[in-house]
């Protein structure tokens, strides 16, 4: 056995020394707000009086009111199309990664050019392609003798485009997240299929999807909390509309607080999306201890 | 997946991720008239650098990008600093509380920052901090993901150095400050290029706590400069400005990508 040395005595104040600057910052900025949030729920506020206690009303006044079944069903739609698109065509790249290929870092950079770019910039970029009159997306299908659609102010197609755009945004994460996921599969598995005479397709439906499972899983999660947390997309390119056809909860809650002055149904609606993400994340960690547990008992 | 068909379905993408950004780039070298004309025209002719002299003639663009690199470069460093002491006290000492401590620290990674906005906002307000540059700065000072990341850091630090530092009667602040900080850089690195590209591009705290055209960060400015102009657009003016707002990002991203994707894998996969 190795000799462990007694930790000093001053070891302890030191630990805590070299802890308190985070831990300041982070209580105060952090956990303090988590905490009040909660409280301010239960509160009737406007920011300028005081907090007056109302129990469960703004959470009855949420239920009561007749946006918020259309802001759950468009979030909830916001969230379902986003992954649908998201994981299809995320996977789609990984695979035509995952091979022997020159160049691989230039088309990794490629797909990554949006994800570091903020969305403000690139909501005033896709606004100039979304633009019905001179957008390059109405003229591209004027070449093919279709349109003009009138993208963003057109309650059928506002919020469908605001999910191809931030589709485009986030790809390049999940193609290397998938693409780490494809590198780390067993290689004996796919190879003795392939020699078993398996097409392509077969191999990819009936060996790599399956085996691919918890990787889908895990992306899938982090996919659908960014997607839950849109903002800044519909501040700067719908402003909830038309016709509140893009009012997502986060938007909403922007609203609520910052239009309206009513902090506590903000707050409300805080915690009950916190609720949902909390749950995903949750599920997303016990599966990834799961997931490293039967890496290392393989 | 035949190899071909791989190579047909990277190239599309490729195309489909930049096209966009070389729409904003031949925008931003057209003339105004040229952007209104019909049928629409997508290669800039004549090309003129007029749009960008006209945005940085404006000394909003430059103000806002400077208080950009004022808050990015400061929580950069304080999420370095303080991330580095925290991540090796929780790694590498024992002291009363700590478990518990780090676990409070891994929770504040799970609430969405939708869910403090209201909260943080009184918070500053009654510190009189609306409309300050430390409404900006302070609250990023340190995070979960900084501590997080120097935490697995430390912990692959052989013990025996400690030991060793030890005998030598070594203190352990010394021992932080001359042995451990320096091995951290791969640490420091992803840590900073997180950091920069987080605040470089965030939008709703900056846009909620000031209120004043000269403390915007670029993405709160550019969102005004566009909103301006809700009647009719001057899209070339209005690309130019954005490209100047988005090179930064690019470039830091660029000469720092291999941290970046480290980091990207460590805070999904490993955790």
């Amino acid at each position: 056995m190795r000799p462990t040395l007694h930790p000093l005595r001053s070891e302890r104040w030191w630990g805590l020394l070299l802890v308190v600057p985070a831990l300041v910052i982070i209580g105060t900025f952090g956990v303090l707000p988590t905490l009040a949030s909660f409280l301010i729920g239960f509160t009737d506020w406007d920011l300028l009086g005081t907090p007056r206690w109302v129990g469960l009303d703004n959470y009855r006044s949420l239920a009561a009111d007749p946006v918020f079944p259309k802001v759950i069903a468009n979030t909830l739609l916001f969230v379902v199309l986003y992954l649908l698109l998201d994981l299809v065509l995320a996977l789609a790249l990984a695979l035509a990664l995952n091979q022997k290929l020159r160049g691989l870092g230039f088309f990794r950079t490629a797909y990554f050019l949006p994800v570091v770019t903020s969305m403000v910039a690139v909501s005033i970029v896709w606004e100039w392609i979304f633009d019905p009159r001179a957008g390059a997306l109405n003229e591209v299908l004027r070449w093919v003798g279709l349109g003009p659609v009138h993208w963003l102010s057109d309650p059928s197609t506002a919020l469908p485009s605001l999910v191809v755009m931030s589709v485009w945004k986030s790809l390049g994460t999940n193609v290397v997240l998938f693409l780490a996921g494809l590198q780390a599969l067993p290689g004996e598995v796919l190879e003795s299929a392939e020699v078993d005479g398996a097409t392509g397709w077969q191999r990819f439906w009936h060996v790599t999807l399956p085996l691919l499972g918890p990787t889908v899983l895990l992306v899938g999660i982090l996919a659908s909390i960014r997607a839950f947390q849109t903002f800044d997309s519909v501040y700067i390119m719908t402003h909830g509309g038309p016709r509140r056809s893009t009012t997502v909860v986060v938007y909403w809650l922007f609203q609520n607080a910052f239009t309206y002055f009513k902090l506590g149904k903000a707050s409300a609606l805080a915690y009950m999306l916190f609720g949902i993400l909390a749950a995903l994340t949750w599920v997303q960690w016990a599966l990834r201890k799961r997931w490293v547990h039967q890496e290392q008992d393989a | 997946m035949n190899r071909t068909l791989g190579l047909g379905v990277l190239w599309i993408g490729a195309f489909l991720c930049t096209a966009p950004f070389l729409l904003l780039l031949a925008t931003s070298l057209m003339t105004y008239e040229q952007s209104v004309g019909y049928p629409p025209a997508f290669w800039p002719s004549p090309a003129t650098l007029d749009n960008f002299r006209k945005a940085l003639s404006e000394g909003a663009l430059w103000r806002w990008f400077a208080n950009s690199v004022l808050v990015a470069v400061v929580t950069v460093a304080g999420q370095i600093l303080t991330g580095a002491m925290a991540g090796y006290a929780f790694a590498r000492m024992t002291f009363k509380g700590r478990d518990l401590l780090f676990f409070v620290v891994l929770m504040t990674m799970m609430v969405p920052v939708q869910v403090n906005l209201v909260p943080l906002f009184a918070l500053v307000a009654r510190l009189g901090w609306v409309d300050t540059y430390q409404a900006l700065i302070v609250p990023d000072l340190a995070g979960a993901f900084g501590i997080f990341l120097f935490r697995q850091w430390f912990l692959g630090l052989p013990r025996e150095l400690e030991d060793a530092a030890r005998i030598d009667g070594c203190s352990p602040w010394r021992f932080f400050w001359t042995v451990a900080l320096p091995t951290a850089t791969p640490a420091v690195a992803t840590l900073g290029i997180f950091q920069f590209l987080a605040s470089w591009n965030t939008f709703m705290w900056p846009l909620v706590a000031t209120n004043s055209d000269h403390l915007r960060t670029l993405p709160v400015g550019l969102a005004a400069f566009r909103a301006s102009m809700r009647e009719t657009t001057d899209w070339p003016l209005l690309m130019a400005a954005t490209t100047v707002a988005i090179v930064p990002a690019i470039l830091v991203f660029l000469i720092l990508q291999k941290q970046f994707m480290k980091g990207l894998m460590d805070g999904a996969v490993k955790g």
